[in-house]
């Protein structure tokens, strides 16, 4: 860290927004810059700290490649997982905007 | 005002004194007559209700044993997935959606026999600490309905307080069982990490999310802990292996044993001593270890120095973990959608549209924590932090039993006093985050009044698996509070 890293801006979290998939107004933006910076900036104790050598926790059981045997076991029905898609198609297919291209 | 608990009932309907039918009509009367005011349920199941309590009397009508929970009614955060039964986590993007199974804690409920009678309130998707961040309407706090009953587990909190249910499930992320435990009191745990199946919880933080109940004793807590713990193979994350029972002589049911001599308890200076944190609860802790030291324990103070960061690492890992389990919402397989000519478009649009401010402001922060640039930064120098903090963990449990903390540090604060401050709220949170970091059971039992003659709660610590010795302090606490 950036000891004193310089504060998040509008065109970051506007950037953000957008790797997130979330539709933000313009007018939301300084909103979100603040909030954003405020818990940034309480988490700059931790640039304090000494943290050579020290490896990452990602999780804290120590469990390793849990497997289950490779059996056949019914799942859900097609049916089901498609009950509550907001577009289906043909009751097969979960349907969805066009993804390539503009015009076909 | 609270009504009979689930030891009670479970022995009265087991022995025929009295039928579940009869158990479960009461408890619908105290919601239809409370929850208007107090708001804790989005969601009433009352016929299934009443037809899973007569499958109960008949099971006990031809001599069969329904379970340890017979006719138990239990109520469940409306994160847990209920087959057929609206989930919604609170929030626009899931409105309407009925999951297509159960989750594992919901099968073992009703396994054990207990009746399911709706799904109670929660910060959306679990975000929170006051159960505000609600898109369908904040709870109230049945002690003051001024006041926040906390969060995110605010709705389970309020009904058991309020003695609509006499157990609740919530799930605890960084605090969401005990804190709202504590604003409300009544006990709540959060046990080891991977000790209940999250098969059916929909997730927030990975590394961090467990399940735990929410009760009016800590026998009560036992009891429900009981019928839903124990390995699921369908959770990668479950620990394998049975766990040692929570009664007498490793008897499962019984009382808890209210033993606590000869065991070494720590209190922890870092969490107890913050600022922030008010004479009420900082006088209760003490006053709690002076009661332990009485029936026989031998109390010094601990030291876990990472403690004094674990909020703002936790306030990166969460939301990291967050933006990634988030991604999920995309208006292709369930909930909302919201028209576009793209479908990046119509993603973004509906993820504006589905999600709350709190939602998305913990989606920006950990797609930013986990960007490139910015990665080692924030999110690698958080997880490290969290190393640290297991250390010191460790270190204390060489030298204590269990350790003892606030669960909250202030008492239930009034609706919308803390919305405005992101921060404010974030450190409601911030004596019970360091177990969900280090993956470490604890329990918030309830020890008299503070502030404004609202409950106050106390926290006990245990290292991973020590659920046995954790409940028999809080049996003891539970004793002696005023």
């Amino acid at each position: 860290m950036p000891e004193r890293a310089a504060p998040i801006t509008p065109e970051e979290v506007a950037h953000v927004a957008r790797l997130a998939r979330l539709a933000i107004g313009d007018e939301e933006l300084a909103g979100y810059t603040a909030d954003l910076a405020a818990v940034l900036d309480h988490a700059a104790d931790l640039a304090a700290l000494d943290l050579d050598g020290v490896e990452p926790t990602a999780h804290p059981l120590p469990l390793r490649n849990v497997d289950r045997p490779d059996e056949v076991r019914p799942g859900l029905r097609r049916d089901e997982a498609l009950a509550g898609a907001p577009d289906v198609a043909e009751n097969r297919y979960f349907r969805v905007p066009r993804i390539l291209g503009d015009e076909g | 005002m609270s009504g009979p608990g689930v030891a009670e009932i479970a022995a009265s309907v087991r022995n025929g004194g009295r039928t579940a039918r009869d158990v479960v009509e009461e408890h619908l009367a105290r919601i239809a007559s409370r929850d208007p005011e107090l708001g804790s349920f989005l969601c009433v199941t009352a016929e299934a209700a009443r037809a899973r309590a007569d499958e109960i009397d008949d099971l006990v009508g031809r001599g069969r044993d329904p379970g340890p929970l017979a006719g138990v009614p239990v109520a469940l955060k409306d994160n847990l997935c209920t087959r057929g039964v609206p989930t919604t986590c609170a929030s626009r993007i899931l409105e309407g959606w009925r999951p297509p199974y159960d989750a594992t804690v919901v099968e073992r409920l009703l396994l054990a026999g207990a009746v399911p009678v709706g799904k109670t309130n929660l910060d959306e998707f679990a975000m929170g600490s006051s159960t505000e961040n609600s898109a369908f309407g904040p709870t109230r706090n049945p002690l003051d309905p001024s006041r926040v009953p906390g969060g995110s587990s605010g709705g389970s909190a309020a009904a058991v307080a309020a003695g609509l249910v006499p157990v609740a499930l919530g799930s605890d992320t960084g605090g969401s069982v005990r804190q709202p435990a504590s604003l409300c009191g009544v006990v709540g745990v959060k046990p080891t990490y991977g000790r209940v199946s999250r098969f059916g919880l929909v997730a927030f933080a990975s590394s961090l999310d467990q399940i735990g109940p929410i009760t009016r004793t800590v026998d009560d807590a036992a009891l429900a802990l009981e019928a839903i713990w124990g390995h699921d193979p369908r959770d990668a994350t479950s620990v394998p292996g049975r766990p040692e029972p929570l009664g007498a002589d490793g008897e499962p049911g019984g009382p808890v044993p209210a033993e606590v001599a000869g065991l070494r308890m720590g209190i922890i200076e870092e969490l107890t001593t913050m600022e922030g944190v008010a004479p009420s609860v900082r006088r209760a802790v003490t006053d709690a270890a002076a009661a332990l030291e009485h029936a026989g324990a031998k109390v010094d103070t601990a030291a876990v120095p990472h403690a004094r960061h674990a909020l703002s690492a936790y306030y990166l890992i969460a939301p990291a973990e967050a933006s990634s389990n988030l991604a999920r919402y995309d208006g292709v397989r369930y909930g909302l959608r919201v028209d576009a000519p793209s479908t990046e478009e119509m993603n973004a649009r509906t993820r504006a549209a589905g999600f709350g401010p709190e939602v998305k402001r913990r989606i920006m922060l950990g797609t930013y924590a986990l960007s490139a640039g910015y990665y080692d930064a924030y999110y690698g120098r958080a997880q490290r932090v969290r190393t640290l903090l297991i250390r010191d963990f460790d270190a204390a449990y060489g030298c204590f039993d269990v350790l003892l903390a606030p669960t909250s540090p202030t008492v239930a604060f009034p609706l919308g006093s803390r919305t405005d401050d992101v921060l404010a709220m974030y450190g409601s949170d911030r004596c019970t985050i360091p177990s969900n970091l280090a993956g470490h059971p604890a329990v918030s039992v309830p020890w008299g009044r503070g502030e404004d003659d609202l409950p106050v709660g106390v926290q006990v610590l245990a290292p991973a698996l020590g659920e046995a010795v954790m409940f028999r302090v809080a049996k003891v606490i539970e004793e002696a509070a005023p």
